[in-house]
């Protein structure tokens, strides 16, 4: 269950389709990638997450070979690709700047790989002309890349680097600068180009939404450092610190000390009369400071006190937004820590239940909460 | 109160400014030649005829011949003398990038101390008079000057070689002073460059030298063709360093045009001879500015 296990690299067939072996990348004195181990499998759909400037698209120009590891090494398909010039690995990267030729028409951009390989005009044509279609170009084709629109632009480099088929794919933010519904059913041919190909992708992305649908494993960077590895669910339920509880989804984390360990983890806040009580886990002893995190989303929310649920505590409504299928409630406890609570909307009145300043039950069970010692 | 029809603004005068120095710099010399080619010669002062003549009507008559432009053609010197110079420029043009795109590549991509250290390299020949530095190479080029005595120095060679006073050292001069104007345009196109369009094309499966060809070359033809027009429209005309350098079946048509003026003080072949080059001329800049309109079009 605990997602550090896959830190280093637990696989199931032997040898795992790249391996990254302490890599550490200084620009002078500044590290961006700070000594990184990770295996990725064949066929896996691999995210890389985190905030700006944590080190991601470092770590992927350096499996494409534009960037040299300063230390450590990486091996793709078992081989040492520390000498292995760009042109000559089976990667093919999609760069968040795009770098589409500007004196190339789309296609010309798009068949630049396969020439570069002699393939058949032909086949080139077909491919081409399939790629296009993939990512909704079709009548651009004759087009320059000043002459599209920035997502237009970035669909171009998308269908660029998926042309040759490379059996490992790098995608730098590859679906940014798409509306919403674009980027839904990009991502979903993205899924679709996987299961007929089993191309291994890995893909920078700062969208934890977009992570959690399309990949099978993600990985949290935080400064250069991988801070958790896992499975969407696994991450997001089981978040192995802090940062990674705050970065993925929204929470509510709550500072205090382990009061007693039973049944359950009970944990007492400073300054105010409310005890909270998790599931068991390692690694923790009575009187240690602990972070407690709760997803707002497990959270209910009640008028009258429920009697079930362990942990409950009252409050008052401070705030509602609407956000169509949920409404988010800030709710004010006794101390004044603000709690955020969602739940979905289940009928379409007008009439609320709940409403601004009413006194209103939070109560959640023991599952809920995830005990975090860093 | 009446009101100005027409009042001189700021901005009429900032207008304005640049057609009153083309008006009065370019136009206006150009006129006079134009006119002057029209004439005759006479020994007198102006040593030629007039072109208009007032009879009394609204309009001067038109006395003037196209007898110049005739006489152009029928005598071979002149079209030798053009053909010869559009050779060497051709010549000289290609010879300059040759040698100047490396250069210009290899300061682009310098990393950022050398480069203006490099560049500054480049420009430092213009703080010396253009005329010292073509005389300087009379001193390298003669019989028994530096690059032959040291030639014979070191046994290579037994006699002197004849470096100078003929093609050759006017190629070696020309190459040498219009080599800055190849690099330069050439430079600031290079220097623009994307890297990570490199990366990208190393990434999709191409070496170096691809890369080179199929995105670095292509990008840079709007420098290429800057930086020939450079070369190219002021060799054709050139007349010092023939002059200097060349010898005497070194035929460049702005040594016959200096000959024409200050030899045989036939200032209306003379003119002619400045008008034909001048439309000689036009043509290759109108290539080249369709060519820099085009650039900016797909490169806004
Ligand atoms: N060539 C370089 N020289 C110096 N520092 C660099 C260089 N390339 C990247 N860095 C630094 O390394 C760090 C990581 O950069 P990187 O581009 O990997 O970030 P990122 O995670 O992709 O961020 P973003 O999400 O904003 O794209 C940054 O702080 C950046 O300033
Ligand atoms: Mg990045």
């Amino acid at each position: 269950m605990n997602a550090v296990e896959s830190v280093t690299g637990s696989s199931s067939d032997g040898s795992p389709y790249v391996r990254i072996e302490n890599v550490t990348k200084r620009f002078g004195e500044f590290v961006a990638v700070d000594n990184v181990s990770l295996d990725i499998e064949r066929k896996e759909f691999f995210a890389l997450l985190g905030a700006s400037g944590c080190g991601k698209s470092t770590l992927l120009r350096m499996l494409a070979g534009l960037e040299k590891p300063t230390e450590g090494r990486i091996l793709i398909d078992g081989q040492d690709m520390t000498n292995v010039p760009p042109y000559e690995r089976p990667v093919n990267m999609m760069f968040q700047s795009y770098a589409l030729f500007p004196h190339m028409s789309v296609e010309d951009n798009i068949a630049f790989g396969l020439k570069q390989d002699r393939m058949p005009v032909a086949e080139i044509n077909k491919r081409v002309e399939e790629m296009l279609e993939l990512v909704q170009l079709g009548q651009f084709g004759k087009r320059k890349p000043h002459q599209l629109s920035g997502g237009q632009r970035q669909r171009v480099a998308l269908a660029r680097s998926l042309a040759k088929h490379p059996k490992l794919l790098l995608l730098d933010e590859p679906l940014a600068a798409l509306d919403k519904k674009l980027r839904e059913q990009t991502q979903f041919e993205l899924m679709n180009i996987q299961d007929e190909t089993g191309i291994t992708f890995i893909v920078v992305t700062h969208d934890q939404e977009e992570a959690m649908v399309l990949s099978t494993r993600i990985a949290v960077m935080n400064q250069g450092v991988i801070q958790q590895i896992g499975s969407p669910n696994e991450v997001y339920e089981y978040p192995s610190s802090r940062y990674v509880a705050d970065f993925l989804g929204s929470v509510n984390l709550f500072e205090g000390e382990v009061a007693s360990i039973n049944q359950g983890i009970e944990i007492r806040l400073p300054q105010a009369d409310l005890h909270l009580v998790a599931n068991n886990r390692d690694n923790v002893t009575i009187g240690q400071n602990v972070a407690v995190a709760i997803r707002p989303e497990k959270i209910s929310v009640s008028i009258d006190k429920p009697n079930e649920l362990t942990n409950q505590c009252q409050g008052k409504v401070d705030e509602i937004a609407y956000q169509g299928s949920l409404s988010v409630y800030q709710v004010k406890l006794a101390d004044g820590r603000m709690v955020k609570v969602s739940s979905p909307n289940q009928v379409r009145t007008a009439k609320r239940t709940i409403d601004w300043d009413d006194s209103v039950w939070l109560s959640w069970d023991t599952d809920a909460c995830v005990v975090l010692i860093d | 109160m009446k009101s100005m029809p027409f009042r001189i603004t700021g901005r009429t005068l900032a207008v304005a400014a640049p057609y009153v120095w083309l008006l009065i710099f370019f136009l206006a010399p150009f006129a006079i030649v134009l006119k002057l080619s029209f004439a005759e010669p006479l020994i007198a002062q102006p040593p030629y005829s007039a072109v208009f003549e007032w009879a009394g009507g609204l309009l001067p008559n038109f006395t003037g011949s196209l007898d110049n432009y005739q006489f152009l053609l029928t005598d071979d010197l002149y079209i030798n003398a053009y053909l010869n110079s559009i050779k060497i420029a051709m010549v000289s043009t290609i010879l300059c990038l040759l040698i100047g795109y490396p250069m210009a590549y290899g300061i682009a991509r310098a990393p950022g101390a050398w480069r203006n250290a490099l560049l500054m390299l480049v420009i430092l020949p213009f703080w010396t008079s253009f005329l010292i530095r073509v005389y300087a190479w009379i001193g390298i080029l003669k019989n028994n000057g530096i690059l032959n005595n040291v030639l014979l120095g070191l046994g290579i060679i037994d006699e002197p070689l004849q470096l100078l006073h003929n093609n050759f050292s006017v190629y070696i001069g020309i190459v040498y002073s219009y080599l800055p104007f190849m690099i330069l345009p050439l430079y600031a196109n290079l220097a623009r460059m994307d890297d990570s369009l490199l990366e990208s094309a190393a990434d999709l499966g191409c070496r170096p030298w691809q890369a080179f060809t199929r995105v670095t070359l292509p990008l840079s033809i709007p420098g290429i063709i800057a930086g020939s027009m450079l070369v190219f429209i002021p060799v054709v005309g050139e007349f010092v360093i023939p002059e200097l350098l060349g010898g005497p079946d070194t035929l460049m048509i702005g040594k016959v045009l200096w000959n024409e003026f200050f030899q045989n003080r036939d200032w209306p072949v003379a003119s002619s001879v400045a008008i034909a080059m001048l439309v000689l001329l036009v043509i290759p800049i109108v290539i080249f500015q369709h060519f820099q309109n085009k650039d900016s079009e797909s490169n806004p």
